[in-house]
């Protein structure tokens, strides 16, 4: 069994939904039932797969990659197809393939118009092979690969199933997307011709072997160089985030996307960007990173209460929940510029959290929208009333969003505010320390918004118009089989924070090390005057370079 | 008299047959002898012939791919062959390139059948003249020398002229020929007066002489003189009308509109190679340490290109007028490498690669585009853009197709046209110097303009209701040799994207290797 999920685990949850897909594609499209199978039983063999992979990691070695694979595959360019996860990878795997399922569940019942489940349920699992890939790659184009290959079935996903606007809000997402990665792959490829492999022990100089990139390949690097590099990354992962300015693509994308396209957006897709600077962005080039950290920080909170000024001033609940996931998101990319253990596990947590929560208060808007048919909070009301358990299921997931202790939103918001108390030693404290008071003006915005949404939507008496409208109705249980699955883990992990910290905290801490080099002292980030500790450590590696 | 007596004058005046190496030259020498079958069978069979000819013609090509593969395993990419003292190469290089030629006509053959037999044009000519411009074409892979390039120029451009105007009852035909005809002329005597003052500056007309000839050995001599200057610039200009780069495209919308789709997409892929492949000879074996010169001029042709084609397709309504400026786009892309490749050898070798690798991969992208705009023409009967509109509700397997050749040109993962503008990428960003990484974010930027009018065709076909165009009579049928182009080209392009060592394989090739053994 090991053996077998070490040569085969990471492919086949990678690939199980893509066979899934062709599957869906080839099967006659009056026959609905065997669609729906068809894509549930590959999303839930998928799921099993990544069940295995949990099942069997050694999470006492949580910072080292597992069941990795390194074949060649485009061999011009040395780049490989290496796949590896480590704790920060499985908790994100997980909540995609988890995700996934659910959505399929859930739209069983309706299809959005135009319905066609054929396409919808075909484009749903490639983009889940997508997604996974991104989480699994460790290698540089198979990486870019799988990022870009989410792109076209969302586009498809929200200009084909969404709401009125639909063509505009794709159109959007797909140019303002595409252009941070076409950026980024220059940064890639600028890396590549850049760094040297021998200095991380590989024969060849040029690599795209990420676990290289991040094992002291790239300390040989000009400074300047690496700040360009990380600002081309920087755009690319940003924009996925997205960060403050470039968020304005998330509004129109997830009030026009259908249900499952927001909640696939909000749960797995912002991730990919956070991720990025995770895996990609800091581990390579933690000198730039170190440099470009005060802007990262300042962009997040200024995403944090930008975003929650802007929930203040919506109508639309779906447009209320996008907004603040820019602001959720501000908190995330906090904690990441602390560039310290403590940050980066809460952002790792608040990615899974902020998945798991907001995914649930799209499926909620979602429903909201199937029984009013409309999205305006200032129609709505009275859900409480006429959909009693659904109106106590968004009350719950409003306090887990709002960081309500006790559930899983507050652990990644409150130790994101707090690394920033205290961010490495490279870092000035002051600068970071402002940033945190301003963070925390936005939980309490955060508070205002959406309580202010739960009264509107879930108190008083409804309107006229629905008072007895057939369609409103409570829960039903398909809904109720899509939602439990998340509710469980964010009670789970708001009591538990342990069971993720225990894999994220190793495989963060691996991902800050600054390899030393001998001669020159490791891990830069945290001692004081981390510059001249970095420019040691490229006259070292210089040095080693030139010794060969 | 007998053939000996005729010869032997000949040897009076001191003639020594050339060497022939007659394995090397056999894909020529088939292709020769396939056109010329087609002409005697027309003369013995006449109108019977006229439903094999397409076969023929197709199963010709298909053989000539033979001795090109037995050429392949005999180990000519790492020993080329030589011939006429250097102005005729068989390499890894010719090889592959004589490859893409082949196939590519194959699947223009393919395209053609239905439509030239339904349109009633005379059959016979017209896969004669493909065959004959697919010899040129052949025989410009290999060309080294300023002659044979000419030769080979002229050889695939005069039948192309003729096949633009094939539609001689309309008059937007008869344009498109006229347009492309007095243009090309037009390029081939600035071109032919640049290789004048090349020959003059050097004493030779061989590329390999050229480049060791003193005035353009950058070493000997750092500044040009003003005659390689210009005599560098009209023979790139010359070329550049031929890949319709900007400016020198404004035939090229004209002429692919006009012209019959399957000569449009024979146009647009293989003419278009073929002058990659003289740029790609000209530049890394002829004047590559000349990169003062050359370098500047495509830097700004690329730059030009990228930027004009995309701009102005996103204005277009009609999708060949449109495919015409994305070709031009698609030109500057593949110009690109080109006007880094002198900084130094190894750039130089990355640059031959990535033209090389984009050239394959835009060939299955555009030709299978060309096929489904042929596929679905046969329903409309208009181009207009406004016609894919819910195309993927009519015939959703059409839509899905051409959504993978549509990202395949955008460049989006997991279609083929990733790789090559990534190829593309690699290359300027391996120069490591001002010009190569502005350019690249050039062509970054560009790649995302040109999704703005791919998707939009997208989007027409999945998001809108459909066309009136479309008619209600359900799925477009698909006659079995555009289905067989349509398979062969989303296999190929879905291949290169996922596994891009299918092509790079056989692009991964030097010229300047050839150029110090020559």
């Amino acid at each position: 069994m090991d053996a077998f999920l070490n040569g085969w685990g990471l492919t086949l949850v990678t690939f199980v939904p893509l066979v899934g897909a062709v599957l869906v594609m080839a099967l006659p499209r009056s026959r609905e039932l065997w669609l729906k199978a068809a894509a549930l039983g590959t999303s839930l063999v998928t799921a099993l797969f990544a069940v295995l992979l949990l099942a069997r990691f050694n999470v006492s070695r949580a910072g080292e990659l597992q069941y990795v694979v390194d074949r060649s595959w485009i061999e011009v360019i040395n780049s490989r197809y290496i796949m590896g996860i480590d704790g920060i990878s499985l908790p994100l795997v997980l909540l995609t393939a988890l995700i996934v399922p659910l959505c399929i569940v859930y739209s069983f019942g309706h299809f959005p118009e135009p319905r066609n489940p054929k396409a919808f349920l075909a484009l749903l699992l490639v983009l889940e092979t997508g997604m996974i890939g991104t989480f699994t790659a460790q290698d540089l184009i198979l990486f870019f690969v799988f990022f870009e290959v989410v792109l076209l079935p969302m586009y498809f996903m929200i200009g084909v199933w969404g709401g009125d606007n639909r063509r505009y809000a794709a159109i959007k997402f797909f140019l303002y997307t595409l252009f941070g990665s076409a950026l980024m792959l220059v940064s890639f490829l600028a890396m590549f011709f850049l760094a040297d492999g021998t200095l991380a022990g590989l024969e060849a100089a040029r690599t795209f072997d990420m676990r290289a990139l991040s094992g002291g390949a790239t300390t040989a690097i000009a400074r300047t160089s690496q700040l360009w590099i990380f600002a081309g990354m920087f755009l690319g992962f940003g924009i996925k985030v997205p960060m403050f300015p470039f968020h304005t693509w998330l509004p129109d994308a997830h009030t026009e996307a259908p249900t499952v396209g927001s909640v696939i957006l909000a749960a797995v897709l912002l991730k990919l960007g956070t991720y990025g600077f995770v895996r990609v962005a800091i581990p390579m080039l933690p000198e730039a990173a170190a440099a470009w950290a005060p802007v990262i920080g300042l962009l997040a909170v200024v995403g944090i209460i930008y975003g929650a000024l802007g929930c203040l001033a919506q109508r639309d609940m779906k447009r209320l929940i996008a907004f603040s996931s820019v602001a959720h998101m501000g908190f995330v990319m906090l904690g990441i510029a602390t560039l310290t253990p403590f940050g980066i596990n809460a952002a790792v947590f608040g990615m899974v959290a902020h998945g798991l929560i907001t995914g649930m208060l799209f499926f909620l808007a979602g429903s909201v929208k199937d029984r009013y048919h409309t999205m305006e909070m200032s129609r709505l009301g009275g859900l409480l009333q006429q959909a009693p358990r659904m109106g106590w299921i968004l009350g719950f997931c409003v306090m887990a969003s709002l960081g309500l202790p006790g559930l899983a939103g507050f652990w990644g918001e409150f130790p994101a505010i707090l690394a920033s108390y205290n961010p490495a030693e490279i870092l000035n404290k002051a600068v970071f320390r402002s940033y945190m008071v301003i963070a925390a003006v936005g939980t309490v915005l955060a508070a205002g918004y959406l309580l202010w949404m739960l009264q509107k939507t879930a108190f008083g008496n409804a309107r006229a118009e629905f008072a007895d409208s057939p369609d409103v109705t409570d829960a039903t249980k398909r809904e109720y089989l899509a939602w439990a699955p998340l509710l469980l883990l964010i009670v789970v992990l708001g009591f538990f924070p342990r069971l993720l910290h225990e894999a994220t905290d190793p495989a963060v801490r691996e991902s800050l090390r600054v390899e030393a080099v001998d001669g020159a002292p490791g891990d830069c980030l945290e001692v004081e005057r981390g510059e001249d500790c970095f420019e040691r450590l490229r006259r070292v590696s210089e040095q080693a370079r030139s010794g060969r | 008299m007998t053939l000996g007596a005729l010869a032997a004058p000949l040897g009076v005046l001191g003639f020594v047959r050339p060497h022939l190496d007659w394995h090397a030259l056999a894909p020529e020498l088939t292709l020769l002898g396939v056109g010329a079958l087609l002409t005697c069978l027309d003369i013995a069979l006449a109108e019977r012939g006229r439903a094999v000819t397409s076969a023929l013609a197709g199963l010709g090509l298909l053989g000539v791919l033979v001795p090109i593969i037995t050429l392949a395993t005999a180990g000519v990419a790492s020993e080329p062959r030589i011939m006429f003292d250097g102005a005729y190469v068989v390499d890894g290089y010719a090889l592959i390139l004589k490859a893409l030629f082949v196939v590519s006509g194959y699947v223009v053959v393919l395209l053609s059948m239905n439509y030239v037999a339904e349109g009633d044009y005379w059959e016979n000519e017209y896969y004669g003249l493909v065959l004959a411009s697919l010899l040129g074409m052949v025989v410009m892979a290999s060309a080294r020398d300023l002659i044979s390039i000419f030769v080979a120029l002229e050889l695939l451009s005069i039948p192309a002229y003729l096949l633009a105007a094939w539609r001689k009852r309309d008059l937007r035909s008869t344009e498109a020929g006229l347009k492309y005809f007095l243009m090309g002329v037009f390029a081939s005597a600035i071109m032919l007066y640049g290789m004048s003052l090349l020959f003059g500056a050097s004493g030779s007309t061989v590329l390999a002489d050229i480049a060791a000839a003193t005035p353009l050995d950058r070493g000997a001599d750092a500044v040009p003189s003003a005659a390689i200057t210009v005599g560098v610039i009209f023979v790139l200009v010359g070329f550049a009308f031929k890949v319709s780069a900007f400016p020198f495209h404004t035939w090229a919308p004209d002429t692919y509109e006009g012209a019959p789709t399957p000569i449009t997409a024979f146009l647009s892929v293989a003419s278009k190679t073929a002058g990659f492949v003289a740029l790609g000879s000209l530049v890394f074996v002829g004047f590559w340490e000349r990169d003062d010169v050359y370098g500047p001029a495509l830097w700004f042709l690329a730059a030009a290109s990228m930027t004009a084609g995309n701009l102005m397709a996103l204005r277009q309504k009609n999708i060949v007028r449109l495919m015409a400026y994305s070709g031009i786009a698609q030109a500057g892309f593949m110009l690109a490498p080109l006007a880094v490749a002198g900084v130094n050898a190894d750039v130089a070798d990355q640059a031959v690669s990535a033209v090389l690798t984009y050239l394959v991969i835009y060939a299955a992208m555009n030709l299978g585009t060309f096929a489904v705009i042929m596929t679905v023409a046969r329903r409309t009967g208009t181009g207009d853009v406004a016609s894919y509109n819910g195309l993927f509700r009519v015939s959703p397997g059409m839509a899905v197709v051409m959504t993978v050749f549509l990202a395949s040109l955008a460049g989006i993962p997991p279609a083929g046209g990733w790789y090559a503008k990534f190829a593309v990428f690699q290359a300027l960003v391996s120069a490591d110097n001002p010009a190569g990484y502005v350019l690249a974010g050039f062509a970054a930027v560009n790649a995302v303009i040109a999704v703005g009018y791919y998707g939009k065709i997208a989007a027409r076909m999945w998001f809108e209701k459909p066309a009136e165009e479309l008619g209600d009579a359900g799925r477009i049928p698909v006659p079995f040799s555009l289905r067989s182009a349509l398979a062969l080209t989303v296999g190929a392009t879905l291949a290169f994207g996922i596994v891009p060592a299918t092509v790079t394989h056989f692009t991964d090739v030097s010229l300047l290797a050839v150029a110090a053994a020559g």
